[in-house]
């Protein structure tokens, strides 16, 4: 039972990066890191939404009917969400600006309802809340790592403190526009991914054609 | 596990009272604390556009509070006739909002600014001492590149040399248009004259070199790299210092003096 609560914690950090391996929330991943201000306003309100969601659907399992339950998880992030937003707005009003509608799309972000459905509708409260939290923290971490590096080397600073002093202001640095832009985060996200990857193999895919037939003797899943 | 249809359709209602308490709830408990966010964040704003607040430089509420209520006065002012409003209370008055409501706005007539709608009411903020108005600080909007840019625009006493610019909203290209932000941008308009002789808005972002405020009284150094948002500077500067912007204002102000 200790090892359970273990790993749904500790999993999702690089094993099972939800980021990382599962390729879900990468819109917000792109729209708020290029500062990591944003980026860890938006990380707490995942963690809070994230956690206050799976806790609910997981009290609620064994009464949601099967055929609304979607819309019930829905309906639970939705309003969870909603009050982030207001909680945002009155607390951290400057930086509720820059987030903008990047708070509201978390109710599309996939992890949330993934781990509504894949995890908290089928376990119960306490581990679904540190299933939660680690898969937040797995998100955390990537959107930090991307945040921290778009910041430097877009506008010369860390968490708004100036590390290099940009031509503009005059210093010596020329920013590096790429980093600004949101492809910037797909190259990094994709370089998070080869390190990890590289780092553990197994997370890498097994190479399989549409069409083709396992071979004899395989014993993996078919995707 | 399989749930009668009654049971959903009980589930489904109690899961929506539910929730719409809470969200409701929040809404109205925290209200108040937005209002005031957002009058705050007004009012470091117009601060920012007549240089009483560095960028990046963080106050207290009650220094914020204190520097615009010792320094500005809001007025609120028809934007047709020049009148001020007076039956308008400018301390609640949300100007935005009351540019998406047909009751309270028109629509634009076609300009390059792109400015769709016009509420009947603008704020100005009064930069008064000793009875003397030392700025005026008009509310700014129009299109740049990709996005609206909103922000503030303060001329002097004269009504006519601009004491500053800020924007506090906008979403142009970071390091290129997004650079209207750069203070050192910034200083480059104060000392230029917003209107020429026949009082027609004559200040433009120029490509090229421009010289101090002396020789080349009516043109900005343009963003290197953002023609696109230069022009739409431009333009949505021209705009609200025209006819269908502050014009009547400013000219009733000139002839009348500040009331």
């Amino acid at each position: 039972m200790r090892r359970e609560f273990r790993d749904a914690l500790r999993d999702p950090l690089i094993d099972n990066n939800p980021i990382g391996l599962q390729v879900l929330g990468i819109c917000s991943a792109l729209a708020v890191t290029t500062q990591l201000s944003t980026a860890f306003v938006m990380c707490v309100s995942v963690l809070g939404v994230l956690t206050a969601s799976s806790l609910a659907v997981s009290l609620l399992r064994q009464r949601i009917p099967s055929s609304i339950r979607i819309i019930t998880q829905l309906t639970i992030i939705a309003s969870l969400v909603i009050i982030t937003d207001q909680i945002l707005k009155a607390y951290v009003y400057e930086i509720s600006l820059k987030l903008s509608v990047f708070v509201g799309l978390i109710i599309t972000n996939c992890i949330v309802m993934g781990r509504a459905e894949a995890f908290a509708m089928q376990n119960p409260p306490a581990l679904s809340v540190l299933d939660a939290v680690g898969n937040a923290l797995g998100y955390s971490l990537v959107l930090l790592v991307v945040a921290f590096v778009r910041e430097l080397l877009g506008s010369g600073s860390v968490a708004g403190i100036t590390v290099l002093r940009t031509v503009s202001d005059g210093g010596w640095y020329v920013p590096n526009g790429l980093m600004m832009l949101a492809p910037a985060a797909f190259l990094l996200i994709g370089c998070f991914i080869w390190v990890v990857r590289s780092i553990r193999p197994e997370q890498v895919e097994e190479v399989y054609h549409v069409g083709a037939l396992p071979e004899p003797g395989y014993e993996g899943d078919l995707r | 596990m399989r749930h009668s249809v009654r049971y959903t359709i009980l589930f489904a209602t109690a899961l929506c009272a539910v929730c719409s308490i809470l969200v409701s709830a929040t809404a109205v408990a925290l209200r108040e604390r937005q209002q005031e966010n957002k009058l705050l964040d007004q009012r470091r704003n117009v601060l920012r556009a007549v240089g009483l607040l560095a960028v990046g430089e963080r106050l207290p509420r009650e220094e914020i509070e204190r520097r615009f209520s010792e320094n500005f006065e809001v007025r609120a002012v028809h934007l047709e006739s020049g009148r001020y409003a007076d039956e308008v209370d400018p301390r609640v008055y949300d100007q935005r909002r009351a540019r998406s409501d047909p009751q309270s706005s028109r629509a634009a007539p076609e300009n390059p600014a792109k400015v769709r709608r016009l509420p009947d009411v603008a704020l100005v903020y009064l930069q008064t001492r000793d009875a003397r108005v030392e700025a005026i600080v008009l509310p700014v909007e129009g299109m740049g590149l990709w996005s609206t840019l909103y922000g503030y625009l303060a001329l002097s006493g004269d009504a006519r040399t601009i004491r500053g610019i800020a924007f506090y909203e906008h979403g142009e290209t970071p390091g290129l248009g997004g650079e209207v932000d750069n203070p050192r941008w910034r200083a480059r308009w104060p000392g230029r004259l917003a209107f020429d002789e026949s009082w027609e808005p004559r200040i433009a972002v120029a490509k090229g070199r421009v010289g101090p405020p002396e020789q080349d009284p009516y043109r900005v150094d343009g963003l290197s790299g953002s023609t696109l948002t230069s022009n739409g500077v431009t333009n949505l500067v021209q705009f609200w210092l025209g006819d269908h912007g502050f014009g009547s204002y400013l000219e009733r102000y000139r002839r009348e003096g500040e009331i």
